[in-house]
């Protein structure tokens, strides 16, 4: 585990977009990528930017404009459709028709590259089909129907389904896009863990930033003008490069928190003294929602010492909503 | 799958019970109909003896037994028709009538019945050419929707855009009609009700030939199918050649169609309620189980409404297409109405 990662996927001086007869629409051009086996690589970047074209063309589900898509130092195109389909799996968001096939059905189906004409599976075929819904935690689901699976569920039994295919890459387009909270760090911490423990190649495209900053082995940041830049999570907050990802909108990378916030400006401004960090985190929230920014020196000031006992400009109250509605009322 | 779930039990007690009414209606069909043979003379015809009178002899062996045979092969072949077309457009409610499969192969049987002017005889040359007119027919409309499924991704769009199709041919049809002669329109008229009657012991090994070849080329589909319950972008993704594969189910589903059309007129309904009626009973979409209950459940409702067709009350059989609609719209409704509750569409 410790020898330096094998990049199984790279790119050459990719160009990717549109072809439309003659016309070229270019997404995103000058492309050199490499994705590592044993590592999730997290794709983020506004929405319309590129993020599934980008998948589409490295999976080869799309031609990209030039350059070239390389597995194993063999090109894409070399590839036929079958041999493909071992070497990377998709997990799209698409709804499918499979409500009514178990979840180990479902999950066999990956098996679809290896088996023979009817689709018959051998005792290899079967320890895979259980390794994988193992690995994804839904083995006592494995004769359960798709369509009385959670969200979260089901998007296991995709990702289990993709683990069925033994393909080395896996690319998920937005995986957590219809989960709740709990099942989207469920996935994603599912999918970090199988990147290590299953040595796969784990690419996805996200909104999720506060996930993927936590979990991402390295992040894919496409910029708002149409560059791209990758580099580990914490090398690219210090740089300052998240702020790029929407520079053209109203928010900013908050790197304390790990996540993008709104950018406005404050009506009014008052001191803040607080010597605990959560309370303090949390009465600026507070102040902040109410429009009003936390300055040094201002002429009203606020103590906190904890949650139900506040001082503003020296009269005590019990809780931060009473401190709320004094403080509007200055 | 070795493991034995209630789900692989319930499959094989489905098909079980769908066998056991195959075999319970197919010879209540050669017992029962507007002339009263008891069931010991029947099966000593069926073995081969004599019967007491002559015209039962000429009664089961040349009208009822053909027209089981032709109903049980019917109700297989288009629901079977159907499945492709469901899985294929990944669409529960496709079915060749209402992609408009059936109405282009009536347009071909319309153009050669009366383009002859109602003189179609029982020759086998004429018989040919209805089939011909159907395949073709079929074909024609096939190729519309493959042209249009390129181009329009929505499976509800294209739906519309096949029963918009079908309007076409059925227009097309109605002229035809209006300048041919009252013969040709008549014979038309009767073939378009549907009747399992219309194919004569000499003409049913072509008929019987026909839809057994194209069923047994569907059941070597069963893998792709299954992949295609996916949806067409993963089941590329699992190494599917999509266009091929497609190619070759709306190949299937429309010699299907056609081949059923040409015999025995545009029959409704059975194409788009049976694969339902088969997931509901297996509880399975999976088309290694799906796709044979299919067809056995379609010779079954097949034979059920050719059963009720020659039902003692009347005098002359009552045509097909009316029945078919009493037994397949509940089900639709109930579908539509319970498709939060179906597995199928979750």
């Amino acid at each position: 585990m410790s020898t330096p990662k094998s990049a199984i996927l790279t790119t050459n001086n990719l160009t990717i977009g549109y072809r439309n007869g003659k016309n070229e629409t270019t997404i995103l051009s000058g492309l050199n990528l490499s994705l590592n086996c044993g590592e999730l690589v997290c794709l983020l970047g506004a929405n319309g930017i590129g993020k599934s074209t980008l998948l589409r063309t490295l999976s080869g589900v799309q031609q990209s404009l030039s350059g070239d898509v390389y597995i194993n130092e063999q090109k894409l195109s070399y590839y036929s459709q079958r041999e493909r389909s071992k070497l990377i799996s998709i997990v799209y968001t698409d709804r499918t028709l499979a409500g009514a096939l178990t979840v180990s059905e479902l999950v066999s189906l990956g098996r679809h590259p290896y088996t023979g004409f009817f689709g018959h599976l051998d005792i290899t075929d079967l320890k895979i089909i259980a390794h994988a819904l193992e690995a994804v935690g839904m083995k006592d689901k494995a004769n359960c129907y798709v369509g009385t699976l959670s969200d979260g569920e089901r998007q296991k039994a995709m990702i289990a389904r993709a683990l069925a295919q033994e393909a080395p890459i896996i690319i998920l387009d937005e995986p957590t896009a219809f989960l709740d909270v709990a099942s989207r760090i469920e996935t994603m911490n599912n999918l970090h863990r199988l990147a290590q423990k299953e040595d796969k190649a784990i690419l996805l495209s996200s909104h999720d930033i506060n996930q993927s900053l936590a979990l991402a082995n390295r992040l894919w940041l496409l910029r708002n003008d149409h560059s791209m830049i990758e580099g580990i999570t914490e090398d690219l907050v210090f740089s300052g490069e998240l702020n790029n990802l929407f520079a053209d909108r109203d928010v900013a990378f908050d790197a304390s928190i790990g996540d993008f916030t709104s950018n406005r400006s404050f009506q009014k401004q008052i001191s803040l003294n607080c010597e605990d960090g959560l309370l303090k985190r949390w009465i600026i929230n507070a102040l902040q929602r109410e429009g009003i920014g936390i300055s040094n020196d201002m002429p009203n000031v606020i103590t906190a010492i904890s949650p139900c006992k506040i001082a503003i400009n020296g009269a005590l109250v019990n809780s931060i909503s009473e401190m709320l509605d004094r403080v509007k009322s200055l | 799958m070795t493991q034995a779930t209630p789900k692989y039990n319930r499959s094989k007690i489905a098909l079980r019970i769908l066998s056991a009414l195959l075999l319970i209606l197919f010879p209540a069909c050669l017992i029962i109909g507007s002339v009263n043979i008891p069931f010991n003379e029947v099966l000593n015809i069926l073995i081969g003896n004599e019967a007491t009178r002559k015209t039962w002899e000429i009664i089961v062996l040349e009208t009822r037994l053909p027209m089981a045979c032709t109903a049980m092969l019917a109700g297989a072949a288009l629901s079977v028709a159907g499945l492709l077309l469901q899985t294929t457009f990944d669409n529960p409610l496709a079915g060749p009538s209402i992609l408009g499969v059936s109405t282009g192969s009536s347009l071909g049987v319309a153009i050669v019945m009366l383009a002859l002017g109602g003189s179609i005889g029982h020759s086998f040359g004429s018989y040919v050419s209805i089939l011909a007119g159907a395949l073709l027919g079929a074909g024609i409309i096939i190729l519309t929707l493959l042209a249009f499924s390129s181009i329009v991704k929505s499976s509800i769009m294209l739906l519309i855009i096949g029963i918009l199709v079908s309007y076409l041919a059925s227009s097309a049809i109605s002229l035809l009609n209006f300048f041919s002669t009252q013969e040709g329109v008549h014979s038309f008229v009767i073939w378009g009700l549907g009747n399992f009657s219309g194919v004569t012991f000499e003409r049913l090994p072509i008929f019987a030939s026909l839809i057994i070849i194209s069923l047994s080329l569907s059941l070597l589909l069963v893998k792709p199918l299954n992949a295609l319950l996916l949806g067409a972008r993963y089941a590329e993704n699992l190494g599917v050649n999509i266009r091929s594969t497609r190619n070759k189910l709306l190949v299937l589903s429309g010699i299907l169609t056609a081949v059923v059309t040409a015999f025995c007129g545009p029959i409704g309904f059975i194409g788009l309620i049976v694969p339902h009626i088969a997931r509901l009973a297996l509880k399975s979409s999976n088309h290694v189980v799906l796709l044979p209950a299919t067809a056995l459940c379609g010779a079954v409702i097949a034979l059920l409404c050719s059963l009720i067709s020659v039902l003692p009350i009347s005098s002359g059989v009552i045509p097909i297409n009316a029945i078919t609609p009493i037994i397949g719209v509940p089900i639709i409704i109930y579908i539509i109405l319970n498709r939060k509750r179906i597995l199928y569409f979750n």
